[in-house]
């Protein structure tokens, strides 16, 4: 009856003619793809208005800060606004790298970074290859869900957990070691505990739902390689090492990478509830520099220049990273 | 023949060595979580002490007597269901039609647009920039700041996306515009029915955040009687405590305890219980869909 009866071969046709259009005839094809594509934009202007509320969203509040980074070079004063404000060059930048918090700040951000992903990177990774060895049932499940859980633990209570966990004198963690005759600790009040119960309680909250991902990949992996492997005489080891492993390398790498594009901004909002004037020393990075220079005492512009020379760091570590992933391994995020 | 029975041998080792691994994971997430149920209604000395170390002792509802009688976590808890009910409505109402409109093949400009937003997620322009447009915007302490700042992310947008792309026939939406079907009823009549598992994940990953956040509201707010259930927590687990455990380091001071210190430490095991309780209710029901979710992302990622 009507064209509707063969909606799918149109689709392919459109599918297939916008992409090789670098051939022949190109001019002529051209021509009429933008006519197309006038018509298309008519035809589904209501589509445009759908994306309308996300795209000023992401205009609002993610492109004006952008734009609005340039107090960095400013000294910005609030009645002035962005524009009246005058220029002053790296000036806050100079103050920040002659500081001297500058080093600890460094330290301590990428100590903090660095430790985590050492240690938090690969735990999801082993407790997903010991999950898909386990046979399907309820004991699988119920480590699964247990696992899971502390994701959804806020991190003020996960702050408040650790706080009264690690309390030097009513903390169950120091009655423990007293019960092993070690002598207690004031956890969070020693600077050199401070990156260690980061690093942990973040182990603790979040190696089971990291385990998702991984467990996809897994279920990815075609039983016949097993099968051939098993008549192989491989061993359940050995399965692992040369079927399963190789299986989930993509998807470490890609988080590796992202990983990385973040290791200058990790969850500091945990940091800032565990910090307190003991622990600062090692506990002050570069983000709860930011919060406490810009918000908290209102220096707006060096904040914002400590907070753009963090992204700049950021950024760059993202690009890089990429960059090698490409060349080595083929898989990377663009 | 040996060479068999050996390998089932180490394939038994092996299977021991995941099992125990398993349960020490288990073990490990499992004991904090029921340490804080008992903690929470047992007698408080037993708890300080360290004589409650699993279950409860000399079972007391003090605890949750105190928390049902302060006026702030009531309070912060409404504040807070009101911001998470409120923002998430938001957060669909821009996500799914965003979402959807993204994943046609026939719109004109969709991979410019999906670019720029994902480009946020490695680009932004910090805290103190974002500050300063929201207060800009004046909605420094009123509700907007608790639901606009944060009315959209980026990695949902893309999960929905992927979403419509995979699980809605490209056929019925050909069939409804040749039909005449305006872009608006096709996306009512017919895409939303088709989209309820979507619309789940999508309410559970912004409900929770809502629930749990607090660092905008430590941002945004100072009119205490708008502060949402974690800026209350903040207060109770973590400023009080630093506070108590700062000033005194000395060691022994838990016999010289006040009483009412005491259970102030119960206290804090409660509320802990009480503002999580939502989301532990719902979890189990609802970990196929935060599953679903996390894996149509990887799909993309």
């Amino acid at each position: 009856m009507s064209p509707a009866n063969s909606p799918l071969p149109k689709e392919d046709s459109y599918v297939q003619h916008t992409q090789p259009i670098r051939n022949q005839d190109s001019v002529k094809k051209k021509k009429t793809r933008k006519k197309g594509k006038n018509r298309k934009i008519l035809q589904n202007w209501q589509l445009y208005i759908f994306v309308l509320p996300a795209f000023l969203y992401f205009i609002i509040f993610h492109y004006v800060p952008m734009y609005g980074v340039q107090i960095a070079f400013k000294d910005f004063i609030p009645t002035l606004g962005i524009w009246g404000s005058e220029w002053v060059g790296l000036e806050h930048f100079t103050r920040f790298f002659e500081s001297y918090y500058f080093w600890d700040l460094i330290k301590n951000t990428l100590g903090i970074s660095i430790y985590e992903l050492i240690v938090g990177f690969p735990l999801p990774i082993i407790l997903a290859l010991a999950l898909n060895e386990a046979k399907d049932g309820l004991y699988k499940r119920t480590v699964q869900t247990v696992t899971y859980a502390p994701h959804f633990i806020s991190v003020v209570v996960m702050a408040g957990m650790v706080i009264a966990f690690l309390s030097p004198a009513t903390g169950i963690i120091n009655h423990g070691m007293q019960l092993l005759g070690l002598e207690p600790v004031a956890f969070l009040s020693e600077p050199e505990w401070f990156k260690t119960v980061y690093v942990f309680s973040g182990v603790w909250q979040s190696t089971g739902w990291g385990t998702i991902i991984y467990l996809a990949a897994l279920s990815g992996v075609d039983p016949q390689h097993h099968e051939a492997a098993i008549v192989d005489g491989a061993s359940r080891l050995q399965r692992i090492w040369h079927i399963n492993i190789p299986a989930i390398v993509p998807t470490m790498i890609i988080l590796l990478i992202m990983n990385m594009g973040n290791i200058m901004a990790m969850g500091f909002e945990k940091i800032l509830l565990l910090q307190n004037p003991l622990n600062l020393e090692s506990s002050n990075v570069i983000a709860t520099f930011v919060y406490q220079a810009g918000l908290l005492d209102a220096q707006y512009s060096f904040a914002a220049a400590v907070g753009l020379f963090n992204a700049v760091i950021n950024a760059i570590l993202l690009v890089t990273v990429n960059h090698i992933a490409r060349k080595t391994s083929e898989t990377s995020l663009w | 023949m040996s060479t068999s029975i050996q390998e089932t041998k180490k394939d038994k080792l092996f299977k021991v060595l995941v099992f125990l691994l398993l349960t020490a994971a288990l073990v490990i997430v499992l004991y904090p979580l029921i340490y804080i149920i008992s903690a929470s209604i047992s007698n408080p000395s037993a708890v300080n002490s360290g004589e409650m170390w699993l279950l409860p002792k000399d079972i007391t509802l003090e605890g949750y007597r105190l928390i049902f009688q302060n006026n702030d976590i009531w309070r912060g808890y409404f504040n807070t269901i009101f911001y998470t009910i409120l923002g998430t409505l938001i957060n669909l109402a821009v996500t799914i039609p965003a979402a959807y409109a993204l994943s046609r093949k026939d719109f004109a400009g969709r991979n410019l647009l999906m670019g720029m937003f994902v480009l946020t997620m490695f680009f932004s322009g910090g805290l103190i920039p974002t500050y300063l447009v929201v207060k800009s915007l004046g909605l420094i302490d009123t509700i907007w700041a608790m639901v606009l700042p944060n009315a959209a992310a980026v990695w949902n947008i893309v999960i929905a996306r992927v979403f419509f792309q995979t699980s809605i026939p490209k056929g019925l939406e050909e069939a409804a515009i040749i039909d005449g079907a305006s872009n608006f009823k096709l996306f009512t009549k017919i895409i939303l029915p088709l989209s309820a598992p979507i619309i789940a994940v999508m309410a559970l990953f912004y409900g929770v955040g809502h629930w749990n956040g607090y660092f905008n509201a430590l941002i945004y707010l100072s009119d205490k009687d708008m502060y949402p259930l974690q800026l209350v927590l903040r207060e109770i687990l973590v400023l009080q405590e630093m506070a108590s455990q700062n000033t005194n380091i000395s060691g022994s001071m838990a016999e010289a305890m006040h009483s009412k210190q005491q259970l102030a430490a119960i206290v804090k095991y409660g509320v802990m219980i009480v503002s999580s309780l939502p989301v532990i209710i719902v979890y189990p029901f609802l970990q196929r869909y935060f599953v679903k979710g996390v894996l149509i992302g990887s799909l993309k990622g």
